[in-house]
């Protein structure tokens, strides 16, 4: 009774139903099991050929509708990409991979919505854009 | 001034005679290396995202010459993004294999991977000569000067990738599935499915995107 009771309070613990000691043996790293490789080529295979579709069909009108869709469809494929290809969970080498991740996903926020935001301000701001504009330059 | 160091932990109710070093429930991770790669892994992220960023700033500055709608060949492009999401699932075939100590179908699933990855690059290479052919190199607007830096660091990624898998399937060849040989097909593994995962920012925000009028 105990060690059913160990088991469930490990899988709940886990969160992936895998069995702990099959997942994390001997290196503090998590690995794929058949199941999850193949979960995760048909869910990445779906999450591709949707906005290819999306794009090549002109399902929609407006070209910033289908931007957001799709760059929907590739957020959502990143975290299947690491979920089954990468096998991140926090548990993977004491949870220090996941916080590697999370910071490194901050940057990469920071540098890409700073650069575009800096940028497209600046060019707006850069050139005079007629002789009217230039007579009123200092 | 010893009084004051006396570890106080117990409620004092039964002080042990020596003071304890360390805590019994602490973990380190076992072996550094996967995570030591994680960190590189996570360094390169961040060289892909300034060039995500140049490519954000730079993509629309045709300067006059051909945008992505004018050369974006999307069927091809689709044809390489599928062959590198089959190598990432042989190459996961492959980790499969290697843990359960067969060689032979470790090797298999290694060849089918570097194959694919060969696929990619060949189409690829194939693309680059094809757009400088119609003058469309890198010289000719900051949007393809951004294109070819973002997408060429990514197929020199692949290109080393390669190389890599290629050594592994020499040193499983010559020492069988040993420790490091094992520590090193994970790290590979690390990599390969990594360069996927950047793969699907470029194929979404550069030739998807690029195409859209």
């Amino acid at each position: 009774m105990s060690s059913h009771m160990d088991n469930l309070a490990d899988r709940g613990h886990h969160g992936h139903g895998h069995d702990h000691h099959d997942d994390h043996d001997d290196d503090g790293a998590s690995h794929g099991t058949m199941k999850s490789y193949v979960t995760g080529f048909i869910l990445a295979a779906i999450l591709t050929a949707i906005p290819f579709w999306l794009v090549m069909d002109r399902v929609f009108e407006s070209s910033r509708t289908t931007a957001l869709i799709i760059l929907a469809f590739a957020m959502v494929q990143i975290v299947v990409h690491l979920v089954y290809f990468l096998h991140m969970d926090t548990k993977s080498e004491s949870g220090w991979n996941m916080l590697a991740l999370i910071f490194t996903l901050v940057l990469v926020v920071i540098t890409l919505s700073g650069s575009i935001w800096i940028m497209y301000h600046l060019n707006s701001n850069m050139m005079p854009m007629s002789i009217h504009d230039m007579r009123k330059m200092p | 001034m010893s009084d004051t160091l006396a570890p106080t932990l117990q409620g004092g109710a039964a002080p042990p005679s020596e003071p304890v070093f360390y805590v019994p429930g602490e973990h380190h991770p076992k072996n550094g290396t996967l995570l030591g790669f994680w960190v590189y892994l996570m360094s390169d992220c961040l060289i892909f995202a300034c060039l995500f960023a140049v490519y954000g700033v730079l993509g629309r500055s045709y300067a006059a010459g051909p945008s992505g709608a004018d050369l974006f060949d999307l069927p091809l492009v689709a044809v390489n993004t599928s062959l590198l999401l089959l190598s990432s699932i042989t190459y996961g075939f492959a980790m499969l294999e290697m843990r359960r100590n067969r060689i032979g179908a470790t090797q298999l699933w290694l060849g089918i991977t570097g194959i694919l990855g060969l696929g990619f690059l060949s189409l690829e290479i194939y693309e680059f000569a094809h757009l400088i052919h119609l003058g469309a190199g890198p010289q000719r607007s900051a949007f393809l000067s951004a294109f070819f830096t973002l997408v060429g660091t990514h197929g020199l990624h692949v290109t080393f990738g390669i190389v890599w898998l290629v050594t592994m399937m020499i040193q499983v060849r010559m020492h069988g599935l040993i420790p490091e040989n094992r520590r090193r097909l994970m790290c590979l593994s690390l990599f390969w499915h990594f360069l996927d995962l950047i793969w699907v920012g470029v194929f979404t925000f550069v030739y998807l995107m690029g195409v859209l009028p």
